[in-house]
């Protein structure tokens, strides 16, 4: 036991002295500060007058709540000097481990100012922006569990975006003729078979999981457009599906900013926090879970205790490609209920990076699509603000987010050891 | 239970891996299966755990025959293999990892963790095997992760259970504490096979012995009256001498100097703290010490693989401190690594440019931006030739070698330049006692053409039979310094274990 003791002491240390990367990525992270801080000051104070106004409930909520409030410029001077504070202790001694988070917390007061900058003189609707982030974070959450759910089994899945576009195609059509529900259950069976594709290809024939991945998206996209110029245009009774209402939840649905946001929405986004919860229990609290992240490790270990790797790897697979065929109805059942070609506009990527920024895990992925969403809906707002930023340029946010996130922030995540690994029996 | 093979036959396409094997294990008994790699007992295993089906011959337990189709039915009529690669989950907790395949549940498949920490609590204290089931596998020592090993195949009721190369990964406190746990096993009334090619170890601790050569058994030897010598011959089929021949060492002229050289790590630890030592032409420095003392980084260090933090490195009189690899190499100096499949040769290249490694930019190989094929692979028959490279297909992977080939392989690259200094770090571990023979040979010839080698193992008996003058590494210091004509292995071993001199 002596070795153990050892280790203890040597995991011990390694909190107290900062390496030399460590001490790099403090100053880095001061600077970024400073330099939010100063960005404030020159570029958002000039530009301001009067007051901002935010609007923290909706004319149709139970309770109502005045819109807050605050003088533009003395508050965009007070979120600079938070800023700054910030950026000046980070250089006198750091946060040590609490870099990252204490970034975080800067950008999160960064966002606050444009916030402020923004909305000077008019009124910006808080409660409805953060309802739209959920919304939004909708399909990048329900991709990313789709991607975890392949990884975990040790099969590399980039082609979500494939299966989100699929299932949005087929939602719509079989949802035209047949009615929402019908439409919803065609999606999901659409990712299904996609992610049958997909297992069939890397499990029995071990062809390259990246390769198939990249396949898939072309093939959909390919066959989605085709189908859409030959089919849809010339159909249009068959691009016009309903769409789900909001579902409002008696009681829960009328607390303030949190009943909007989370107690009236689509039967998809409710279908996410179910998935989002139960694919966690079923990966960390049930037997099936627990061979599934087995044969993602180290398969050889499950194979030698009579587990059968493709079986396991086959139902994970399978049941991540619906997750992602079900993502895919928000996009059209969801929202506009008509099929637009690549309308999909690359969320299945950024619920990759959501995957990889939560750590492999349901309920971070689902956070860390939160993150996105909101940047999504952020920018939707600042468009309707007239803000100064072309919109072309709101429309990179979520992307941009998508950048740093996965560059600056993610560092130590890791992915499942035998991630992408083919197995092959002896 | 007990065990019996009877002519078990295995062949593959070109190879005949098992000739008409037999073998009995009784229950309470420690039957050790020697043979060099490549003499069959891998096969011989997997055939007994289910994975290959033998083309002749029978398997019985208790003289009633068995049909295993796979894993599953060998593990559920008793048999528990330990491999020598641990089959665990690195991340997940000692009780996930032994009741993976078996996990106890309530309804509908939700695991029931409090029974499966019970189950590893129950066990672990039947056979005294301390384990913390809440631990995770990757923060455990390597002996604890064995221990989980056994418990995980008690758990589903092994009662013939196989080793493969059980102490190669072991310290040798670990070594200690696995005979106690194969003792407990034993008057437990299991049946064991110890898989190895350590003959002290299979001396040490199995009640019979079978010696496997080319697939075929070639002989049975009684544990109480057999000597190392005559299980190396039966294992390699000729004499074999163990102890290495070497005349007295004339240490020449200092060739390579170390003056108060310390390494630290990226969070301040010392890896190597203020080592001075000197290396002579015509002598043999070891370098003795428990695996992960700084052995490795003290290589590291000399050859330009890791940056030395205070201190001088002096080759030949000279300050090659700050020197890059290749600036170092092309000084004069030669490395076999620790890690021969990692740092020693690219296994997806053939043995031709596997042996070019480190020199296909010299004139001899290279005209401008074209290799010189013709040049390469006459120079690489020369070594494969010359270095008994087994097979002498210099177009064979790496891959494709034995790991005594491999290194045989590699020894022929580093040894055939005409340097001033070789070090040879772990130079035989893994290896077939036929090559471990023959590259202490290289060793000695080396030595005695006037260079200076530095020899790093973590076994003691190489470094006594190799080395004329013995350092100890512990934690990164040199803790002790002695002519091996002047000391003993346990006086070294007390300095291993970290006592000072």
């Amino acid at each position: 036991m002596t070795a153990a003791v050892e280790s203890y002491e040597v995991t011990g240390r390694k909190s107290k002295i900062l390496s030399r990367s460590q001490i790099r990525k403090a100053r880095i992270s001061g600077i970024a500060l400073f330099l939010m801080a100063a960005v404030i000051m020159l570029v958002f104070v000039p530009a301001v007058s009067g007051v901002s106004t935010f609007g923290i409930s909706t004319v149709t909520d139970f309770i109502q709540l005045s819109p807050i409030s605050v003088p533009s410029a003395g508050s965009l001077w007070i979120l600079a000097g938070v800023l700054a504070f910030l950026g000046t202790s980070q250089f006198m001694r750091g946060f040590q481990t609490k870099t990252t988070i204490f970034l975080g917390i800067g950008f999160f007061v960064f966002v606050l100012a444009m916030m402020v900058w923004a909305s000077s003189g008019q009124q910006f609707s808080l409660v409805s922006m953060l309802t739209a982030t959920v919304a939004r974070s909708t399909p990048i959450a329900l991709g990313a569990l789709s991607g975890i759910l392949c990884e975990r089994s040790g099969v590399v899945n980039i082609g979500i975006e494939g299966m989100l576009l699929g299932g949005a195609f087929t939602g719509v059509v079989m949802g035209s003729l047949l009615g929402g529900w019908i439409g919803l259950v065609a999606a999901t069976l659409t990712g299904g078979i996609l992610a049958l594709l997909l297992a069939v290809l890397s499990v029995n024939f071990r062809v390259d999981q990246i390769i198939i991945g990249v396949v898939i998206n072309i093939l959909v996209l390919g066959l989605t457009s085709f189908l859409t110029s030959q089919l849809l245009l010339k159909n249009p009774s068959l691009n016009d599906a309903p769409i789900f209402p909001s579902i409002k939840i008696p009681v829960l649905g009328d607390i303030p900013i949190i009943g909007p946001m989370f107690f009236n929405q689509t039967v998809i986004v409710y279908g996410m926090f179910l998935l989002v919860g139960l694919t966690t229990f079923f990966l960390f609290r049930t037997r099936w879970g627990l061979r599934t992240r087995s044969v993602g490790e180290n398969p050889k270990a499950a194979d030698s205790l009579g587990i059968s790797v493709a079986k396991v790897r086959y139902l994970a697979v399978v049941y991540g490609g619906m997750v992602g065929g079900f993502a895919g109805a928000w996009f059209t059942l969801g929202t506009v209920g008509r099929f637009d070609e690549g309308m999909t506009g690359g969320r299945g990527f950024i619920g990759l990076a959501a995957m990889i920024f939560g750590g492999w895990n349901p309920i971070g992925a689902f956070l860390a699509s939160l993150v996105f969403g909101f940047s999504d809906s952020l920018q939707q707002k600042f468009a309707v603000l007239e803000t100064p930023i072309p919109t072309e340029f709101l429309a990179m946010a979520p992307y941009l987010v998508t950048i740093i996130v996965v560059a600056g922030l993610v560092g130590r995540a890791r992915p499942p050891a035998a991630d992408g690994q083919p197995f092959e029996k002896q | 239970m007990d065990l019996e093979l009877r002519g078990i036959r295995k062949e593959f396409p070109g190879v005949l891996a098992n000739d008409d094997v037999s073998l009995v294990a009784r229950s309470g008994k420690v039957l050790a299966l020697i043979g060099e790699n490549g003499a069959g007992k891998s096969t011989l295993m997997n055939v007994l755990s289910g994975l290959y089906r033998p083309d002749a011959g029978e398997i019985l337990l208790d003289g009633v025959p068995q049909n295993f189709h796979d894993p599953g039915a060998a593990i559920a009529a008793g048999i528990g293999m330990v491999h020598q690669h641990f089959m665990l989950v690195q991340i997940f907790s000692v009780a996930d990892n032994v009741v993976l395949g078996v996990e106890p549940t309530t309804v509908g498949g939700v695991m029931d963790r409090k029974r499966a920490r019970a189950e590893v609590r129950e066990i672990s204290q039947r056979y005294g095997l301390a384990v913390d089931p809440d631990a995770i596998i990757e923060e455990l020592p390597v002996g604890i992760q064995q221990r989980v090993e056994i418990i995980k195949i008690l758990l589903r009721g092994a009662k013939v259970i196989v080793f493969d190369e059980p102490t190669a990964v072991l310290t040798p406190q670990e070594v200690e504490e696995f005979f106690g746990i194969v003792a407990e096993l034993k008057s437990n009334g299991a049946a064991i096979i110890f898989i190895t090619h350590k003959l002290k170890e299979a001396l040490a601790i199995a009640d019979d012995i079978t010696v496997l050569r080319s697939g075929k058994v070639v002989g049975h030897a009684d544990p109480a009256t057999a000597t190392p010598e005559e299980l190396a011959s039966l294992m390699v089929g000729r004499d074999i001498d163990l102890s290495v021949d070497k005349a007295p060492a004339k240490p020449g002229a200092t060739v390579l100097e170390l003056s108060e050289v310390t390494v630290t790590d990226d969070y301040g630890r010392k890896l190597l703290d203020s080592v001075s030592m000197t290396v002579a032409g015509g002598e043999i420095v070891g370098i003795a010490g428990i695996q992960g003392n700084g052995q490795t980084e003290l290589v590291q260090a000399i050859t330009g693989l890791l940056p030395v933090e205070t201190g001088k490195v002096l080759f030949q009189g000279r300050d090659v401190t700050k020197l890059n690899p290749r600036k170092l190499h092309q000084a004069g100096i030669a490395h076999v690594p620790e890690d021969r499949n990692h740092m020693g040769m690219v296994g997806s290249f053939s043995l031709s440019e596997n042996l070019i490694l480190d020199s296909y930019y010299s004139d001899q190989f290279s005209k401008g931006l074209q290799l010189n094929r013709g040049a390469i692979q006459e120079s690489a028959l020369a070594l494969v030739q010359a270095y008994d490279v087994r097979p002498p297909n210099i177009d064979n992977t790496g891959d494709a070698l034995s790991g005594g080939n491999a290194q045989k392989m590699i020894v022929a690259r580093e040894f055939s330049r005409d340097v001033p200094l070789v070090i040879c770090a772990q130079p035989t571990r893994g290896i077939d006692v036929g090559s471990i023979e023959y590259i202490h040979e290289q060793i000695v010839l080396k030595r005695d053409e006037g260079k200076a080698i530095l020899i790093v193992s973590t076994e003691l008996d190489e470094i006594f039979s190799l080395a004329d003058r013995i350092l100890v590494m512990f934690d990164g210091e040199i803790v002790a310094e002695r002519l091996t004509s002047e000391t003993t292995p346990t006086e070294i071993g007390l300095f291993m274990a970290g006592n000072r001199s």
